[in-house]
């Protein structure tokens, strides 16, 4: 397959899952902030939305104040935000234009239709808290369905391969960046242990991966810090998790590598990863220093995704 | 201008066969199932995808080409007639190419005058004496038909460089199936689907000796931004080959490479969707980024296939569409079945002094425009662009053909005041391989949709419609 194909495939994927985790992201805050200030205390929460999204630095250079509006408007709708759910979906149609070939006719049908109702129905942003809920379904919509007529549809071959690599990737690039902001409240001695307020910062990371739900199922417990970090983080069991997104990438490499016969980097430095994640239990790495691992995770998983590229993509 | 033919109705009101099923049909539907089913085309083709671009128009970069909803049919029997006139000049025109860069028969018979050629800057010095792959040189040819009368078929253009519109006679076949299935059960149609595998038969037959035996194609396209993209990505995908961009080759020993997940592979035949100018920055402009370094070297080396091959532009010249009755005359020694469009050639001192004297009845064409762009049509115009016309005909007379202005035949077609005749011209697509020559059973029926208008051209408000060959 051309390496320019698998590079849009790669992209295309990457930018639908980006979409759709800053749609989660803002769902989550709105929640947070429409709680009273006893429970969420002094931190504002816009701010954190914009770090989690990691433009919190361009942001400033236009607004000076972090607020529901401002950052709403910035994170969904902005041209000048490159990495905005307008222009990743602008950048996810163009991607698909260039790869008709390589994808099914629904996939291809659901990006046209949601640039079709972007351009039709959000051109203008949102004004009421309504219609910013209904956008917000719409891109969430739009990735499950995106992802599930891939799933459905593609041939299982490079090409799925590929868009499967960008997927997770960016997947996991999302979950380690909420960790990354968030970390702090979930530091098991930080002395308002248990109080309402930290209940909420947990329920609002997890709702933020879609997780809510699932942590009762797996833990049957309460809300803990360090329980809800091992969900992130260790548990493979949950499709947004560190853990989980490696055994994807994993997974998939292999199938490229035995597709091609030959293996490369890419595959042993996802290995590496996946392997470190195997052998680490919640107990080493909070005493590792959570921040410190996330910040090494991040790291290790943006290099993959160089090495991905210089392997395969270019 | 004389009174338009109409395709469906014989003057004195009767119907023509082909079209009496259809007439008893339109009957039976209320208008607003009629209108009902034409919005719900235009939402397909929207979904779809079906768009193009208009260069120089910034407002919106992608636009729908308007699909009427009404088939254009034709018998069997004026099909036959047709298919053997079109097979008749694609063969001519091929053998025309080969003589122009190799023996130049047809210049030393004085048939073609030489500077005509050689002055020409779509002639390419370059393929002198160059052998291609099995001898042919237009391996898709689009020809543009129009009709006066009952009798006749007449050449309006011949396109041998990279002729588009096929996927809107493939995909408006699609949709007229998904939207009017009992019209089809009343008829029987012949099917279009054929043609991406004779394509792809008539790519593979072209393939360069030394190929392996199950040759490589690729679709090599200038990329998203063309107006032709989705016609590139649909053409691709139906082919089962993949669509290269002018990044993703490169040449290697003089052989054609395309970058992979797997490394480099070796591309045997390169369907080129790219114009001349833009193939090889080595060669040609050398700004291309469309293209590929060393291509023309590669294709010299006998390594590749383009098709169509460089230096087809000096076929579908309207400067030389005026000889081309006499160009098949010249090399099969029969009579043309399709007749051409009477043509001023303005180079000529007499017919110069003729067409400035009738400009209001002319149509003026650039002698190397396409699009619709860049001409005069004489009973439309304002006196004051007449007027400047006149200045730039004057200033360059070898630029510029006049035809007169023909009243190309009308089909019934909706309107925002129901069903009314609109004008209408067809472009079959001719395929040519090493062995055959094949037309599927129709082709692009473009149709002017404003009232009176005689611009059929996508780009000048033209649209289209799905174009019935009657299986008899």
């Amino acid at each position: 397959m051309l390496s320019r194909t698998a590079e849009n495939l790669y992209w295309l994927a990457r930018y639908v899952e980006r979409a759709e985790y800053l749609a989660r992201t803002i769902d989550a805050t709105l929640r947070v902030t429409a709680l009273p200030a006893a429970y969420i205390g002094k931190t504002n929460e816009w701010d954190s939305a914009l770090l989690t999204a990691g433009v919190a630095a361009s942001f400033y250079q236009t607004y000076e104040e972090a607020n529901e509006h401002n950052v709403v408007d910035y994170l969904s709708f902005s041209v000048d935000n490159p990495s905005s759910i307008r222009n990743c979906i602008e950048a996810a149609r163009l991607n698909s234009r260039s790869v008709r070939t390589a994808l099914t006719s629904e996939m291809w049908d659901t990006i046209n239709s949601a640039w079709i109702e972007l351009q039709a129905v959000w051109s203008k942003g949102t004004s009421t808290r309504e219609d910013l809920a209904k956008f917000l379904r719409f891109v969430q919509e739009t990735s499950l369905r995106f992802d599930g007529s891939a799933y459905r549809t593609m041939l299982r071959n490079d090409a799925y391969w590929f868009s499967r690599l960008g997927l997770h990737l960016e997947r996991a690039d999302n979950t380690a960046r909420i960790l990354d902001v968030k970390y702090h409240v979930l530091l098991p001695e930080e002395e308002h242990v248990g109080g309402p307020l930290d209940f909420y910062q947990w329920s609002s990371i997890l709702r933020s991966v879609s997780a809510l739900t699932a942590y009762h199922w797996v833990y049957r417990e309460t809300l803990k810090p360090w329980l809800v970090a091992d969900l992130l983080i260790l548990n493979s069991t949950l499709p947004r998790s560190l853990a989980s997104c490696y055994d994807n990438l994993v997974r998939n490499l292999d199938q490229i590598g035995v597709a091609y016969g030959r293996q490369g980097p890419a595959q042993r430095h996802a290995r590496g990863i996946r392997n470190r994640l195997e052998h680490s239990n919640m107990n080493d790495i909070f005493q590792h220093g959570v921040h410190e691992f996330i910040q090494e995770f991040i790291t290790d998983n943006s290099r993959l995704g160089e090495i991905i590229t210089k392997q395969y993509l270019i | 201008m004389a009174v338009a033919f109409d395709e469906m109705n014989i003057p004195g009101g009767d119907l023509r066969p082909a079209y009496q099923e259809l007439a008893r049909w339109l009957k039976e539907t209320p208008p607003e199932a009629l209108e009902y089913r034409r919005q719900e085309a235009e939402l397909l083709f929207r979904r779809i995808g079906i768009t193009f671009a208009v260069y120089g128009d910034s407002e919106s970069t992608e636009r729908l080409i308007p699909f009427d909803v009404i088939p254009r049919i034709m018998s069997g029997k004026e099909w036959g007639v047709l298919e053997k006139g079109l097979k008749q000049r694609v063969k001519a025109l091929n053998m025309f190419l080969r003589d122009v860069y190799h023996g130049r028969d047809i210049l030393r018979a004085g048939i073609v005058p030489e500077d005509l050629i050689f002055q020409n800057p779509v002639f390419r010095p370059e393929m002198n004496g160059q052998q291609v792959p099995h001898d042919v040189y237009v391996h898709i040819a689009g020809i543009d038909i129009v009709r006066v009368d009952s009798n006749d078929f007449i050449v309006l253009e011949d396109n041998a460089r990279t002729p588009s519109g096929v996927s809107y006679m493939l995909e408006n076949r699609e949709i007229m199936m998904r939207l009017f299935p009992d019209l089809f059960a009343r008829h029987r149609v012949a099917p279009v689907e054929r043609y991406p595998d004779e394509l792809l038969s008539a790519l593979r037959s072209v393939a360069p000796l030394s190929a392996s035996g199950e040759p490589t194609v690729a679709l090599l396209t200038p990329g998203v931004y063309n107006s032709a993209y989705y016609e590139h990505s649909f053409l691709a995908d139906k082919l089962g080959i993949e669509l290269v961009e002018g990044r993703d080759l490169i040449v290697k020993n003089n052989e054609v490479f395309m970058r992979t997940t797997e490394g480099l592979k070796r591309v045997d035949v390169i369907y080129r969707r790219v114009d001349d100018d833009f193939l090889d920055p080595l060669t040609f402009r050398p700004d291309s980024a469309l293209g590929v370094p060393g291509l023309m070297s590669a294709y010299a080396a006998g390594n590749i296939t383009l098709a169509n091959a460089v230096g087809t532009g000096i076929a579908d010249d309207k400067a030389i569409y005026s000889y081309m009755p006499d160009i098949v005359k010249f090399y099969l020694g029969e009579e043309p079945v399709l007749k051409n469009v009477q043509t001023w050639r303005c180079r000529e001192s007499k017919d110069l002094a003729y067409v400035l004297d009738h400009l209001s009845e002319l149509v003026v064409k650039e002698v190397h425009g396409s699009g619709g762009y860049g001409m005069l049509i004489g009973p439309a115009a304002t006196k004051a662009t007449i007027e400047a016309f006149r200045e730039k005909l004057k200033r360059e007379p070898e630029g510029f053909i006049a035809q007169p202005t023909l009243a190309l035949s009308t089909c019934p077609t909706c309107t925002a005041s129901g069903l009314a005749p609109r004008h209408v011209d067809l472009r079959p697509f001719v395929l040519t391989g090493s062995k055959s020559t094949t037309i599927v059973p129709g082709g692009l029926t473009r149709v002017a949709l404003k009232e009176g208008s005689l611009v059929v051209n996508s780009s000048q408000g033209g649209g289209t419609k799905d174009t019935w060959i009657l299986d008899e």
